[in-house]
Parts: C-alpha cells; sequence; structure tokens
C-alpha cells in the first residue's frame, strides 16, 4: 500500500498524516505544483491552512495543479480522505457534498471528542463495525458542516451525543461520496494514532484502506 | 470595468458573525438594530465583465452557503474619497 500525502502551501498536518500512514505502508509528501500522483494507490489531503485559507477554507487550493489529479483520480474510484482543512477542500472540490461554515461559537475548538461510527462500508472505515466509538482529537474554527439533503448512507461518522463542538448539521463529523471511495472528516485521526497520545482509535482509518482495499 | 460583488451569506443560514455584531451594537447602546449579517465586497477590473458570475459561480462564492449580486458601476472612487476624507475626523474623535 502506498500513500500519497498532500502538501499546500500552509499545511501543517501533514508530518502527522504521513507517519500515520507509514504505520500500514509506506507513504511519501505530494507538492501542490505537481500533476504527477506517483503510482499511489491512495491520498490523504492533510489539515492546515491551504493557500492561506484566503477567500473561504479550501476555494483557492481546489484549483491547485495536484488537486486536479486528485479530483480525476477520485473520479476513478481512487481512495481519498480528507481530514479538517483538507475536507474543506474536497468540499470545495465537489468531490464530496455540503460545506464547512464558522463554528456556532465562533471560536477554536481543541479537545477529545467521541465519533460514531455510523457507515462501515466506506474504503476508510472498512476497518470499524457500526456503532464503534472513536475517539479522536478536533481543532478547528470552520468546521460547521452544512449539507441540507444529505442522504443518510452518506454520514459516515457522527460526533458522540452531546459532543458535538461546531454546531454541525445533525452532529455529522465525516461524509463520503455515493461511491463511498472518497471521505471527509473533521476530526483528526492522525493525532491518534498512538497510546502515548491518548488513543490509537485514529488509526483504524488508515488500516481500513491499508488492509482492505478498494475491490 | 470595474466591477463590485457583493457575497452574503445564505438567508436561513445562521450566522453567528452576524449576531456577535449584533449584540455589540446592543452593547452600545445601538438599540433598534436587528438582522445584521456580515459578507464581504470583492472589487475587480474585469474586461469582459459578461464573465464575473461565471467566477462567481466557480471560485468567489460557494453558492451552496452565499449569496452574491454584482454591482457594476463606475467603481467606487467617491465613496472611496468620502472615507477617506472622513478618516482624520474619526481618526481625532479615537485619539481625544
Amino acid at each position: 500500500m502506498r500513500f500519497g500525502v498532500v502538501r499546500f502551501p500552509g499545511s501543517c498536518d501533514e508530518v502527522d498524516a504521513l507517519l500515520a500512514c507509514r504505520r500500514f505502508g509506506d507513504a511519501q509528501l505530494l507538492w501542490h505544483k505537481e500533476r504527477d500522483l506517483a503510482d499511489v494507490d491512495a491520498v490523504v489531503v492533510p489539515g492546515g491552512f491551504s493557500y492561506g485559507d484566503y477567500l473561504r477554507a479550501g476555494a483557492i487550493a481546489r484549483f491547485s495543479p495536484l488537486m486536479e489529479s486528485v479530483i480525476e483520480f477520485a473520479r476513478e474510484g481512487g481512495p481519498v480522505l480528507g481530514i479538517c482543512n483538507g475536507f474543506q477542500v474536497l468540499c470545495e472540490a465537489g468531490l464530496l457534498p455540503g460545506a464547512l461554515l464558522p463554528n456556532r461559537s465562533l471560536r477554536f475548538v481543541c479537545r477529545q471528542v467521541d465519533l460514531v461510527v455510523e457507515n462501515p462500508d466506506t474504503a476508510f472505515t472498512r476497518a470499524c463495525a457500526e456503532g464503534d466509538v472513536l475517539s479522536v482529537p478536533v481543532k478547528h474554527t470552520t468546521g460547521r458542516y452544512h449539507a441540507p439533503g444529505i442522504p443518510e448512507e452518506q454520514v459516515v461518522l457522527r460526533y458522540a451525543p452531546g459532543q458535538n463542538p461546531n454546531g454541525a448539521q445533525d452532529d455529522i463529523a465525516g461524509v463520503c461520496s455515493a461511491e463511498g471511495n472518497v471521505v471527509g472528516l473533521m476530526p483528526h485521526p492522525e493525532h491518534a494514532v498512538d497510546p502515548l497520545t491518548g488513543s490509537a482509535d485514529g488509526a483504524r482509518l488508515f488500516e481500513s484502506v491499508a488492509v482492505a482495499p478498494v475491490a | 470595468m470595474r466591477v463590485r460583488i457583493l457575497i452574503r451569506p445564505k438567508q436561513g443560514i445562521l450566522d453567528p458573525q452576524g449576531q456577535a455584531v449584533e449584540q455589540a451594537l446592543h452593547a452600545l447602546g445601538f438599540e433598534g438594530v436587528h438582522e445584521v449579517h456580515v459578507g464581504r465586497l470583492i472589487e475587480l477590473d474585469a474586461d469582459d465583465a459578461s464573465r464575473v458570475p461565471e467566477m462567481c459561480e466557480r471560485l468567489l462564492a460557494n453558492p451552496l452557503i452565499e449569496d452574491y449580486e454584482v454591482l457594476p458601476g463606475e467603481g467606487a472612487a467617491p465613496e472611496e474619497a468620502r472615507a477617506r476624507a472622513a478618516l482624520p475626523e474619526a481618526e481625532a474623535r479615537r485619539a481625544a
């Protein structure tokens, strides 16, 4: 399994994502100006502030040369995971439904949350069962998910009852494309891959795509 | 051609920024202020202003969460000049 982790100017979680991927395969960084995905088997779009998040979070990054290749890769069924800013980028790119709005509190939130697996039938949740609870941190200011009319089967992860940190619609923390190969979430599974940091639950997402490749 | 594009949160979407500004205005004693919303204004010179709506759809606004309005015109010069003229007065007020 070879992972490619996207690096934009302003990315800041790409190294943690790289280390998380390396627990389950090889991983390399992919620079935003390249068009070549280097034959990777899965792409991770990490957190941060791509292109300064000017205009709207993810709005400009979505047009980078590399993202054109990522969009093509996703449309062909390749597994793509967007984390936090990466989730915003994938929504702006139209690979995932909906949009992310400023937190209801207008405050930056940084805390550990419990996520309930709603859909284990995606490229990044196959190692989980429905109802599994994953402890993973969130850290964002623009995480209020908004997608009127999103089909229930595209809801992959929900914040556990009472733990919605941002006012997201129906406690939605993560969603997938209609085909299930593209997944995006606001919480940071790459920061929860070692018991040393309190939880290794986030590793399950990387494990999912590595041990059960998309058919 | 100078074009101004007004972008604001779509109606019905919770706008906590607008609410915060509204509360601040109330706290300053500005009674009778309601429905405050914060958007943004983009100004640009476009050789072909007919392409501006496409720019809005593709990049400048996210139609899922934002409404946009293209305001054609000769530009912002008169208002800018007024704002600049008012500035020294406002600064003097702040300094006092």
